[in-house]
């Protein structure tokens, strides 16, 4: 890392129009290292849905930045997320994937904790000095724990601005998913997801809304949807993909597309795939867009498909479904990714079934999408054995225009990479 | 139409296995029934309904043979060089006869260039129906034992 300022890892020139990432951002651990100082212990971090913890007792445990997570909600219904760790001699308290709790007791020795943390029991306590205070031991809670709209962050930096202004213009696009639900309440559908994938983690933040690998990587994908009765247009000229879309910064490193729709969408954008029965209820789903959110806001909701990045590594896709997807580096070369299912509280089991069947037409390890996504990042990390001889890969397009960029273009991409380059940058 | 047993069933599994194995996609289509599903449950709700609860895989015929047809294309990046895999079969059990249905308990080795194997256990839960051609599959689901994906990390062929 010494050498980091003498060669950058993100060459900016905006007057050459050169943009271009050191490969080895990717690939040297030391990078790696500073990563998790560097940005993982100063943004806000996705822990978890309020919805995975509904009654009290209730808990998920979970790994972040490394740490072992409980998440939960304590007797008086209040969400907790605590270090699970005990504070005796550092052993994971919960060791249960999810499940309810009464209280956490340790198997080691047997030291107890209430659902809100405090410390309950200690066997054989009267063999501590007077000065052993159990009010001083119970679990410990990250810095800052805060919730926006359902989603529960953590942040292991105290000083860390508020979530909501970290989040900033990222908000719209959590907003605009949120709208599907008449109550503004979504819920995670049971099920989770979750696989590694031997790439770096930063291939998975760019793949997430780089639109310009669709064509190529996701053929099949798209024969399917054709084969099905979905009318894929021809790219207009100069374009690359059958609809107009946008690729857009939202500052702090986050990120969007926000494409004109041409795939299913269980919001309101039936495709045959769904089958005919299906049919009433989507034009109920849109009627009801319609009526709360008037036309305009409805076709957004509906019409528009988004991948959002929640800088470092949380991405909303609502796209074929919605997916919430998180993933830890775990290595330089490897990441654990764990992905959900997302759905209005109110939904009927009918539009619930389209959105769950939806979701599998495109995302997951089984999916008719994303093994090719992962297959891509896999071997661009191999590729990467190279760094050393073959520096440098270019990140520019779209930067000698004026005005919009495409989802196509790689500004939004770009607006990642700067974000982590400063604060890679920052001592 | 006399009683089916195991060894008939076994045969039956075997045969499955051999076509999947040999990347023989068409003529295993050929054993499904024209209603047939195929599902992989998501690893941490093994006893779930797609209905209601998020799968790594749950397709009906159609998406079958969708699936098919897209594995059978060079396109499919992520079995294009295809995976060799190699089926074993065991413990298999008839759980039901009317209409009649099977569990067994598999271990698929998956290989690929460059990389260690990556080892799909758990078992199958088969519901088969009998015709004149001999036996069809009507419904097949595949449980996998690993409490995550995690390093098997995709399920991009037939399990």
């Amino acid at each position: 890392m010494e050498d980091m300022s003498a060669t950058p890892l993100v060459l900016n020139e905006p007057q050459a129009q050169r943009f271009e990432i050191n490969r080895a951002a990717l690939v040297d651990p030391a990078i790696f290292a500073a990563e998790r100082e560097r940005i993982f212990e100063r943004c806000w971090l996705y822990v978890g849905h309020e919805s995975e913890v509904r009654a009290p007792g209730d808990f998920k445990t979970r790994t972040v930045c490394g740490r072992p997570i409980l998440f939960c909600r304590d007797s008086s219904s209040e969400l907790r997320v605590f270090l699970n760790t005990c504070r005796h001699r550092g052993t994971v308290v919960c060791r249960e994937a999810e499940g309810n709790a009464q209280r956490y007791t340790c198997f080691y020795h047997g030291w107890t904790y209430d659902r809100d943390g405090r410390l309950y029991a200690v066997p054989g306590q009267s063999a501590y000095p007077p000065n052993f205070d159990k009010n001083q031991l119970g679990l410990v809670a990250p810095p800052r724990v805060e919730v926006y709209r359902g989603f529960v962050f953590l942040n292991f930096d105290a000083n860390a601005v508020a979530l909501k202004d970290y989040l900033g213009r990222a908000t719209e696009y959590i907003d605009l998913v949120l709208d599907q639900s008449p109550s503004g309440r979504m819920e995670v559908i049971h099920g989770t997801q979750e696989y590694d994938i031997r790439a770096n983690w930063k291939l998975l933040v760019e793949n997430s809304f780089d639109d310009y690998h669709l064509i190529t990587t996701h053929a099949t994908w798209l024969d399917y949807l054709k084969d099905s009765g979905v009318e894929i247009k021809r790219p207009e000229k100069g374009h690359v993909l059958p609809s107009h879309g946008l690729g857009k910064d939202l500052g702090k490193g986050h990120g969007t597309t926000d494409n004109v729709n041409f795939r299913g969408r269980p919001v309101a954008a039936w495709i045959p795939i769904y089958g005919e029965a299906a049919k009433p209820e989507l034009d109920r789903i849109r009627a009801e867009l319609v009526s709360r959110l008037g036309e305009s806001r409805a076709k957004r909701v509906a019409d528009t498909n988004r991948n959002l990045l929640v800088f470092p590594n949380l991405v909303l896709l609502d796209g074929s479904s919605v997916s919430v997807r998180s993933f830890q580096p775990t290595a330089p070369d490897r990441m654990r990714v764990r992905a959900w299912a997302l759905g209005p509280v109110e939904e009927t089991s009918l539009a619930r079934q389209v959105r769950l069947d939806s979701f599998l037409t495109f995302y997951g390890p089984g999916g008719f999408a994303t093994p090719d996504d992962i297959e891509a990042l896999e071997s661009v990390q191999i590729g990467l054995g190279t760094y050393k001889e073959v520096q440098w890969s270019p990140l520019s397009r779209g930067m000698a225009k004026e005005g919009e960029q495409l989802n196509t273009d790689e500004a939004h991409l770009r607006a990642f990479w700067i974000q982590w380059d400063k604060l890679m940058r920052a001592a | 139409m006399k009683e089916i047993g195991r060894a008939e069933v076994e045969d039956f599994l075997y045969h499955e296995a051999a076509l999947l194995d040999a990347w023989r996609l068409d003529e295993w289509l050929a054993l499904l029934t024209e209603d047939a599903t195929y599902r992989v449950p998501s690893n941490d709700q093994p006893q779930s309904d797609p209905k209601s609860a998020l799968f790594i895989i749950a397709d009906d015929i159609r998406r079958i043979r969708a699936r098919v047809t897209r594995l059978k294309d060079p396109h499919a990046h992520a079995e294009s060089p295809r995976s060799r895999t190699r089926r074993l079969i065991s413990n298999v059990r008839i759980v039901g006869l009317d209409p009649l249905q099977v569990d067994a308990n598999f271990v698929i080795y998956r290989f690929r260039s460059n990389e260690d194997v990556r080892q799909y256990v758990g078992r199958y839960r088969y519901t088969l129906q009998p015709s004149k051609g001999g036996l069809k599959i009507k419904t097949r689901e595949a449980i996998l034992d690993a409490m995550e994906l995690a390093s098997l990390g995709t399920v991009s062929f037939i399990l």
